[in-house]
């Protein structure tokens, strides 16, 4: 178990690696930050001392590993366009953001779980064909329309919910929270089931085909021979047998809900991180983008190592220890 | 009730009277694409920006609406020779913080301002030097006869000396560095003070109770609230839900949208900011022709051509939907120095082009890239797939090359082109701006962004005595002929004005007046 952990490590801290070499030669062909950063009637030399100031004119390879320094000392440079140090910027933004994945993720199990069950059990039943078309319609359209759609239903038509930003946050010990406050949960509710909407339909249709693959298997016919209650079959042996794939699709997803983040702050002008690295890509804020890009990898490669821990809990077959080298 | 549910009803209990507290104030909530760059008056030339900085700080001169001058901090001014001012300072003048405004902080706000890192120096480069002569008069020397000085004047923003030297805020610090006081902290002398600025979420401000303005106010708001929203849908969606009062640009395919809701109003207007395209008049041959050893751009024909193909009319009817005003000058209407009755575009004949063309030695053609920048203007990239098409009706095989605007700037400003699309606003207010940026060469600090090097002799030295020139009337006749020979030559070829659009409900707010910079002065803002 330990062996695993520690050979996940030293294969992340490689994948980071290769990560931030990637991410930062991508930023050398996004342009030159140094027009966004003065006016239009700045002077060359103006330009010129900024650039040296800035360490832009080094060849790229020595921009890299002091780049790479830096980080190593928890130092993520300062961004060129607001001037303050990236990881005050991203610590101020990713509250927002965390908080936004977290109640989609929920959202999108707490109600696409059931569904899967639902439709899998009652394959013929007329809700379970409601529920594969509005799945339809969750996987088929894109995440800024679903955002528009709902802004103007609940926004603008019935005038229920904000149509933008986030407000009636709680500071606990610096993390903003919007789960405290009726106006936080206002302001959240429509960007986080606009981004859960994909997940969700994916979950259920995923717990539909594993439930209707187990449920044809002997040890669930067995079951019934035995004279179980059906709920019992269902939730305790069917469910528990069709997690394992559930578990590595939202594993994945959840990493996906980070990335997808980034249209559904901007429809909804979310302040978390997505927004901050779409605007640092306008403004070619170079600091922030490979922070950022190094940051959402870091995630992706703690979530697969929980993902693989999580294997162990469910599946008991993994608990058994691997065989010697002779196998 | 258990202890986690008590703290959740008395957050939330709280969180509902922070909502209604201020539900008797008039607050004006305004939105528009991106945030402020920062409050360091003396950096950050963005004309947003600006117009937030003037909202805080007082200036010696304020520009009014309709572009003409007022007085701001000064109430009087005369020039005593050819290269001296003398300012009469307003008495009883405080800042936010409490100090008294005094020919102090004038010449402070001057040392501050006209440092090498100020991305404001341009604004008072002509100064040579500003004294205080008692506490409410100053002297202000310029280092040659300078016609547009008072022109520049909004520009120079007077800052507290006592406030800025407890903070150790003398140094301008441009872009990245260490941690910049006066970009996040302001204490000025204007209209409203800062409450609170959170970086691209939301700026608060409020009257300023003691400004020197007080009994004249325009404005009747009590709070005013500036939130940035990135997406076009969104900010419709705002405005169309209430949720905000006024908000800018709306999108263009949105206006009869707009204009069909009964509580919303869209106001339009005139931009100052003039598009236009530019050739590389320098290269001996042309970056899309090597080995030719030819640049056709070198012949006045072979531009004439060009200026002749493009449908003025057909871009403002089609891609801007009717939001544009074709020019024939590189300067807009509301600009000092603008000609009225030289504004006629080239007119759209495209066979004259082909003629043209032909009589260069170029029947049929020859192959060109045309850079274009598309998340710059109003549907930049639209009019240049328009063009695309309105050339190869002569017979110009035309490469397009949209890109995103710090990689199209970045390849224009290094003449990494032969043809481009650019827009500009003069700083100054003034013709001489442009002539100096976009069209000359040769004198020091000028074709800052005169990608394809345009130069012409009489131009340059035209340019020259527009700068020095005092007299009002002998200078317009320079810029005329600037201006003429410019456009007989075609050294660029002008396409048109945007038009302003903002969004502004019709239930909340009385009047906003629309300037034709695109922000909104809080000054000239009444709510019902």
């Amino acid at each position: 178990m330990i062996d695993f952990i520690a050979q996940r490590m030293i294969q992340a801290v490689f994948v980071m690696l290769v990560v931030a070499l990637i991410s930062f030669s991508l930023f050398q062909f996004v342009g030159d930050p140094i027009n966004n950063m003065v006016g239009q009637e700045a002077t060359e030399a103006q330009r010129e001392a900024l650039r040296e100031q800035l360490g832009l004119n080094d060849p790229i390879p020595i921009q890299f590993v002091k780049w790479v320094g830096n980080a190593m000392q928890g130092e993520f440079g300062i961004s060129y366009r607001m001037g303050k140090p990236v990881d005050q910027l991203i610590a101020e933004r990713l509250p927002a953001t965390l908080e936004l994945v977290f109640l989609s993720a929920i959202l999108a199990l707490a109600i696409g779980v059931p569904m899967g069950v639902y439709t899998g059990l009652n394959r013929y039943s007329w809700l379970s064909r409601v529920f594969l078309t509005i799945s339809l319609i969750g996987i088929s359209l894109p995440t800024f329309l679903i955002g528009i759609i709902l802004i103007l239903t609940f926004g603008v038509w019935l005038g229920w919910l904000p149509t933008f930003g986030r407000g009636g946050t709680v500071d606990l010990g610096g993390w903003q929270t919007s789960f405290l406050t009726l106006q936080g949960w206002s302001h959240i509710i429509m960007p986080a089931f606009t981004l859960a909407l994909f997940q969700l339909t994916l979950i259920m249709r995923l717990v539909r085909a594993e439930m209707l693959e187990v449920l044809r298997t002997d040890y669930i016919k067995f079951a019934r021979a035995r004279g179980l209650k059906q709920r019992s079959i269902n939730f305790g042996h069917a469910l528990k047998n069709t997690l394992v794939p559930v578990i590595t699709i939202m594993g994945l997803q959840i990493g996906a809900l980070l990335a997808f983040s980034i249209i559904t702050e901007t429809v909804f002008q979310w302040p978390g991180m997505g927004l901050l690295i779409i605007q640092a890509i306008q403004f070619v804020d170079i600091p922030i983008m490979s922070s950022y890009l190094v940051l959402v990898a870091l995630f992706f490669v703690l979530i697969n190592l929980t993902v693989d821990l999580l294997y162990y809990a469910v599946d008991p077959r993994l608990r058994i220890e691997r065989p010697g080298p002779a196998h | 009730m258990t202890r986690p549910g008590l703290l959740l009803a008395s957050a939330a209990l709280m969180a509902l009277t922070a909502a209604t507290a201020d539900a008797q104030d008039k607050v004006f909530r305004y939105s528009t694409t991106g945030d402020i760059l920062g409050l360091d008056p003396h950096n950050n030339n963005e004309g947003p920006t600006n117009t937030m900085k003037s909202n805080i700080y007082g200036r010696l001169i304020h520009r009014l609406p309709d572009l003409s001058l007022e007085p701001d901090l000064a109430t009087e001014w005369e020039r005593t020779d050819d290269t001296t001012w003398i300012f009469t300072l307003r008495e009883g003048v405080t800042f936010h913080n409490g100090n008294p405004f005094t020919a102090d902080d004038v010449v402070y706000s001057f040392e501050r301002q006209s440092q090498e890192s100020s991305d404001m120096a341009f604004a008072i480069s002509s100064i040579e030097s500003v004294n205080a002569i008692d506490d409410y008069t100053v002297e202000i020397k310029t280092k040659a006869p300078d016609p547009t000085l008072l022109l520049n004047m909004p520009n120079f923003y007077i800052v507290d000396k006592e406030f800025m030297d407890e903070n150790d805020a003398f140094e301008v610090i441009a872009g990245a560095g260490l941690q910049n006081f006066a970009n996040a902290n302001a204490n000025g002398t204007g209209p409203f003070r800062i409450v609170e600025w959170v970086q691209d979420n939301r700026v608060v401000l409020e009257p300023f109770e003691d400004w020197w303005g007080q009994d004249e106010r325009t404005d009747n708001i009590d709070q005013a609230i500036f939130t940035p929203i990135g997406n076009d849908a969104t900010r419709v969606a705002a405005l169309l839900s209430g949720e905000i009062d006024a908000m800018y640009p709306v999108p263009l395919q949105d206006i009869p949208r707009l204009e069909g809701e009964p509580d919303v109003t869209v106001l339009q207007g005139p931009e100052l900011r003039t598009i236009f395209f530019g050739f590389d008049h320098h290269r001996d041959e042309l970056l899309d022709m090597p080995g030719s050893g030819e640049n056709p751009f070198k012949d006045v024909r072979v531009r004439e051509a060009f200026a002749h193909a493009i449908d003025k009319e057909g871009i403002k009817r089609v891609v801007m939907r009717g939001a544009a005003t074709p020019t024939g000058l590189m300067v807009a209407p509301g600009i000092n120095g603008f000609q009225e009755d030289m504004n006629e575009p080239y007119p759209f004949d495209p066979e004259r082009a082909q003629e043209l063309l032909a009589e260069a030695g170029y029947p049929d053609g020859f192959p060109v890239t045309f850079d274009c920048p598309n998340d710059r203007y109003v549907n930049d990239e639209a009019i240049c797939t328009a063009m695309v098409a309105m050339l190869e009706r002569i017979g110009i095989d035309v490469t397009l090359n949209a890109q995103t605007k710090s990689l199209h700037f970045n390849k224009i400003r290094d003449h990494d082109t032969s043809f481009f699309m650019l827009g500009w606003t003069p700083g100054s207010y003034d013709a001489h701006n442009p002539l100096q940026n976009l069209m000359t060469t040769e004198a020091p600090g000028s074709g800052a962004w005169n990608s394809g090097r345009y130069s012409n002799p009489e131009v340059e030295e035209l340019s020259v005595q527009i700068s020095q020139t005092v007299d009002e009337e002998a200078r317009n006749e320079l810029i005329r002929e600037a201006f003429r020979i410019h456009k007989e030559d075609v050294g660029h070829i002008p396409l048109h004005q945007q038009a302003l659009a903002w969004g502004v409900r019709a239930d909340t707010v009385e009047e906003v007046i629309q300037r034709p910079f695109n922000d909104i002065d809080l000054r000239y803002v009444t709510l019902k």
